[in-house]
């Protein structure tokens, strides 16, 4: 547990030291913000209200997707690990003596963290500044939407964990992030809000994974009834389920894989 | 011995095509990848697509204009985007070069630094962004009430070059900002992808201090939102003078001179890492 706490605290570290590019990423977040949450207005000026959300839900959401795109990296980056599987670093991970996932869920972690305090919180703070939002009810609705949004960073882990360990098999991971980075964004609800697709398509996707890491997170936030289960406890075991079956498929691969691990000397 | 200007002038140009084609070449050797990932690229804007028609299907019509005509808008967006994204995307790695030195080598090449920037790992992928962009913008121009005059015929491809020059222009100056911050590459996606979702929807739904803000301050409203209100013979609702909608080509000279200014200056203040 010492080596994980120290491998979080270096992955913290790590980030906080690109302090343009965390101000660099802010800016770009609350741009693409403004306009998608201007066109949300203009639509719904048309159309008050559209599968039970109304213009405060949907710029609400807005944000909440902008916010979280630094902790669920929906669009990246990848891991580090995706390249030392490529270029053969990742023997020096397999000689540690912790397991490779848990080691990398330590420092991903650490990067999350580091995002959601610096990248998140500024960002959702231009929407508050500039728009009219929806807020939690009370000390308890906060609470679930912070356990929720450190789910989306396990949920956002091991997802892109398995995209790492398809380079065992694959060498090069450029032709997953193809398909995820098309699926991913679109899934999660950062498009546009999952509520405006038509109605199968939207409760297709919010049942998968991508939806754990920004319409379910969103949706908690707003306390919608389309959650599983129709209440904000729904939606947590929903994302508490994606986070425990794609860390176990991810500790399942990982054994897979590292018997097919050839190194090479030299 | 001067050489003619022509020459001179023409051989930039020429460069462009060799390199392009080199990258075009390497990427032939392994087709399988080029031909999926070009399908990916090509489906993602697809999405995009469907994003914008979602919206117009709810709303029916925004700021006046109804799906065909927001798919007209949309459509000259995404080719000027597209085409500038395939043609000078890649300078925005610049900040990448210059970390990692290959920049230097670049500078003593005999061959423009900036043609060499944009060349770099060139790739016929993002034809896939180009073509279903172009595709919509067929299908808007059949669906839209178009009075096609002869000076409407000639004018569209003038439209359509002066807003891609546009659009380089926009990444060109997008890049410069990496001589002063290299690590700050993704501020330059804000004015490049943040500029195409934003002329993706007609520009009067933004409110007018946006839509004077776009006209006279970085120009991208002569990327699709003039363009269109002179196919469709609107006036402005934002009440702008209608004069402006024959301004994009001297939008698009003015943007690429601002363009050429920031390289130079960047250029020019640029030390090595050393590395």
């Amino acid at each position: 547990m010492r080596v994980h706490r120290a491998v979080f605290a270096r992955g913290l570290r790590r980030y906080s030291t690109y302090r343009a590019a965390t101000v660099a990423h802010v800016l770009t977040n609350a741009v693409f913000g403004v306009i998608n949450a201007t066109v949300l207005l203009a639509l719904f000026a048309a159309r008050p209200e559209i599968n039970g959300y109304d213009a405060r839900d949907a710029v609400t959401q807005v944000f909440v997707a902008q916010a979280l795109l630094g902790v669920s990296a929906v669009m990246g980056p990848p891991l580090d690990l995706e390249d030392r599987v490529r270029n053969g670093a990742v023997a020096i991970d397999l000689l540690r003596p912790v397991s490779l996932q848990t080691w990398w869920l330590a420092d991903d972690l650490g990067r999350a963290a580091f995002q959601l305090v610096f990248r998140s919180v500024p960002t959702f703070g231009v929407g508050v500044l500039l728009f009219d939002l929806r807020y939690p009810d009370g000390l308890l609705g906060w609470a679930a939407v912070l356990v929720s949004f450190v789910l989306v960073a396990v949920v956002a882990f091991a997802l892109r964990y398995l995209y790492a360990l398809a380079g065992f098999w694959l060498t090069d991971t450029r032709g997953v992030w193809a398909a995820a980075g098309l699926l991913g964004p679109v899934a999660a609800g950062t498009l546009l809000p999952l509520a405006l697709f038509p109605t199968t398509v939207g409760d297709v996707l919010r049942l998968l994974p991508w939806a754990s890491m920004i319409q379910i997170p969103a949706e908690i936030l707003l306390g919608k009834d389309t959650l599983p289960g129709g209440s904000v406890v729904g939606g947590l075991a929903l994302q508490v389920f994606w986070a425990v079956v794609l860390l176990a498929l991810g500790a399942l691969a990982t054994s897979r894989a590292t018997r097919r691990v050839v190194v090479q000397g030299g | 011995m001067a050489e003619p200007l022509t020459i001179r002038a023409l051989r930039p140009p020429r460069a462009y095509v060799r390199l392009a084609w080199t990258w075009c070449r390497a990427l032939a050797q392994y087709p399988t990848s080029l031909v999926l990932l070009t399908v990916f690229v090509s489906l993602g804007a697809l999405t995009e697509m469907s994003g914008v028609l979602i919206v117009f299907g709810h709303a029916g019509e925004l700021a006046g204009f109804g799906v065909h005509e927001g798919l007209l808008v949309y459509g000259l967006s995404a080719t000027a985007f597209g085409c500038a994204d395939m043609l000078m995307g890649s300078v925005e790695r610049l900040g990448r070069h210059i970390r990692s030195g290959a920049f230097d080598t670049m500078l003593i090449r005999p061959v423009p630094t900036l043609v060499l920037l944009a060349t770099d790992q060139f790739t016929p992928r993002r034809l896939g962004k180009v073509v279903p962009a172009a595709g919509a913008l067929a299908v808007a121009l059949v669906a839209c009430d178009v009075d096609w005059t002869p000076a409407r015929v000639l004018a569209l491809p003038a439209l359509l070059v002066s807003a891609t020059a546009l659009c380089c222009a926009v990444w060109v100056a997008g890049a410069c900002v990496q001589f002063v911050l290299p690590e700050a590459h993704v501020a330059a996606n804000s004015l490049t992808y943040g500029g195409q979702a934003l002329t993706e929807y007609p520009l009067a739904v933004y409110g007018r201090e946006v839509v004077r803000s776009v006209t006279f301050v970085v120009p991208l409203a002569f990327v699709s939102w003039q363009p269109a209100l002179f196919l469709l013979g609107r006036p402005d609702p934002t009440g702008l003078p209608d004069a402006l909608r024959f301004a994009p080509p001297v939008a698009a000279v003015l943007m690429c001179s601002v363009a050429a200014l920031c390289w130079r200056a960047g250029l020019r203040r640029y030390r090595s890492t050393g590395s």
